[in-house]
């Protein structure tokens, strides 16, 4: 196979990557993030400790977090098709990776905000502030730049799973890999995907890295 | 009028060694306008008996009165509307590092429900209060310390509080800074008529600017009195050794001038690095 043969595969796997891992790693921060607020603010030291809550929430996390993800794949199928129609394909393989990067994304976000100084907190609730007055002023704010870099590391790994979604047939460059370097023995094609995600991941990491670094004030 | 009256106030916490109780059957009165001094040894409940004030500690019994009302049975909305008109100052400044120094003063006023531009207005009038109206576009972590209690103490007027709570405010300061950060609190305290209570275990906090103190050991109230009179006539072993430990703080207070006198030059130096002294204080209180 020649390499201007599969240039346009490539090139449609590059974006199909992308728009995979960027959707997913979205939607997992529209779960992942309230989560993660969850988390903290009903933690023992949160500003408004509620054990019962904290201890459900952690356990779901944990429980999520704890199945492989090419287990957790093959486990939703079902619920992939009854959401996208089909279960293979990159706009099927959204739904597992959302799925997959939300506890994490909790996590993520958990530890970043648990980051943010106890007294800083207990200054803003000493001038009145509201709980949702302080998670989006106080927590998110100061945490800020640890929480980019939890952006580029959780971009990363949903990068490393989606790839793994080949297996199945979930499209991009994974599924390329997959079917021509691995059914195929066309081992040039697995090495240039692999070197396409090597620099996909470069960019990534040093975009967050840039990103983070230069939100940050506390640095003189 | 009184306006902080505890009564009968208890606070315990339960730890692993077993409960400590923090607060014992503290009572005691602030007078409006006056400026109300909490002194005592390490480990005496200063800060615990501050924090209940304004509720940032719950204590098991007793009654707070801010202005004659009982704020212990108000509900969470009612509380935190009240809390708008005790301000509090701490002693690592706990400013919103990722904030202008400007926005830092409006965030009082966002949470009074000000529209961005009118509470930029308004903070740069307090920001000229403290002197500071040339740092608004600076982040907290290019000031001295000094100046980050400033910006506390601008933040602290920006709520229109009545009510100024100050923990340790002036501990992480050198004296010569800590003398201006206490006039800078008696301005306030004439000007805008607010109320102070300082808590301190450092007598030279007290008697430069206090007109009565409380004298609190193992959490009880040992003396109460006007400044002069607890510390003329000390009646307990604690107020005695307090007056000791200000004996030895003119001490060195007279040591430092000599030093600053004899190497003038290097005050910027020395300042610099208690900063950095004091934020790695922090980290590792972190």
């Amino acid at each position: 196979m020649q390499l201007t043969d599969i240039m346009p595969l490539l090139q449609e796997g590059t974006v199909d990557t992308l728009r995979m891992v960027l959707i997913s790693t979205a939607l997992g921060y529209l779960v992942g993030l309230p989560l993660g607020v969850l988390l903290t603010i009903t933690s023992k030291e949160g500003i408004t400790p509620h054990p019962i809550m904290y201890r459900i929430l952690d356990l779901i996390i944990n429980i999520t977090r704890s199945v492989p993800f090419l287990i957790l794949l093959i486990l939703i199928q079902p619920m992939t098709k009854l959401i996208v129609g089909k279960s293979y394909g990159t706009t099927a393989t959204i739904v597992p990776l959302t799925v997959a990067a939300s506890p994490l994304i909790a996590r993520m976000v958990e530890s970043s905000l648990k980051e943010v100084d106890r007294g800083v907190i207990e200054a803003a609730q000493s001038l009145g502030a509201s709980h949702t007055t302080i998670v989006c002023k106080v927590l998110i704010p100061e945490a800020r730049t640890s929480l980019l870099v939890g952006v580029t590391i959780a971009l990363g790994t949903i990068l490393g799973y989606s790839a793994m979604a080949g297996i199945i047939g979930g499209g991009g460059l994974g599924d390329i890999a997959i079917r021509y370097g691995y059914y195929r023995y066309e081992t040039g094609v697995m090495i240039i995907t692999v070197v396409i995600l090597v620099l996909l991941m470069q960019i990534l990491q040093w975009l967050g890295m840039l990103i983070s670094g230069k939100v940050d004030r506390r640095r003189v | 009028m009184a306006v902080i009256e505890l009564e009968q106030v208890n606070k315990t916490y339960s730890g692993g060694n077993g409960d400590v109780h923090a607060l014992k059957n503290v009572s005691l009165s602030v007078e409006e306008g006056e400026i109300f001094g909490v002194i005592g040894l390490s480990g005496a409940g200063k800060s615990t008996l501050v924090r209940c004030i304004n509720l940032l500690e719950r204590p098991e019994s007793g009654q707070i009165r801010i202005e004659g009302r009982e704020i212990r049975s108000l509900s969470e909305r009612e509380l935190r509307l009240e809390r708008q008109n005790i301000a509090m100052i701490f002693q690592q400044f706990n400013l919103l590092m990722q904030r202008t120094v400007l926005d830092n003063v409006c965030f009082p006023l966002e949470i009074a429900g000000l529209r961005k531009k009118e509470a930029r207005k308004q903070a740069l009038v307090y920001l000229k209060t403290v002197g500071l109206e040339d740092k608004a576009k600076a982040y907290p972590v290019q000031l001295s310390g000094g100046q980050q209690q400033r910006v506390a103490i601008a933040r602290a007027l920006a709520s229109h509080p009545r009510i100024i709570l100050c923990d340790e405010a002036t501990s992480a300061l050198d004296p010569q800074t800590t003398k201006n950060i206490l006039e800078l609190l008696r301005k306030v305290n004439r000007e805008y008529h607010i109320s102070i209570v300082i808590i301190t275990h450092e007598m030279r906090v007290i008697t430069e600017i206090c007109d009565r103190v409380a004298v609190l050991h193992h959490g009880k109230v040992a003396e109460i009195g006007p400044v002069e009179e607890v510390f003329t006539n000390p009646k307990t072993k604690v107020a005695r050794r307090l007056l000791l430990i200000r004996e030895s703080e003119a001490l060195e207070d007279e040591i430092t001038e000599n030093e600053e006198q004899a190497e003038t030059s290097h005050t910027k130096e020395h300042e610099s690095k208690s900063l950095r002294v004091i934020e790695g204080g922090a980290h590792a209180a972190n």
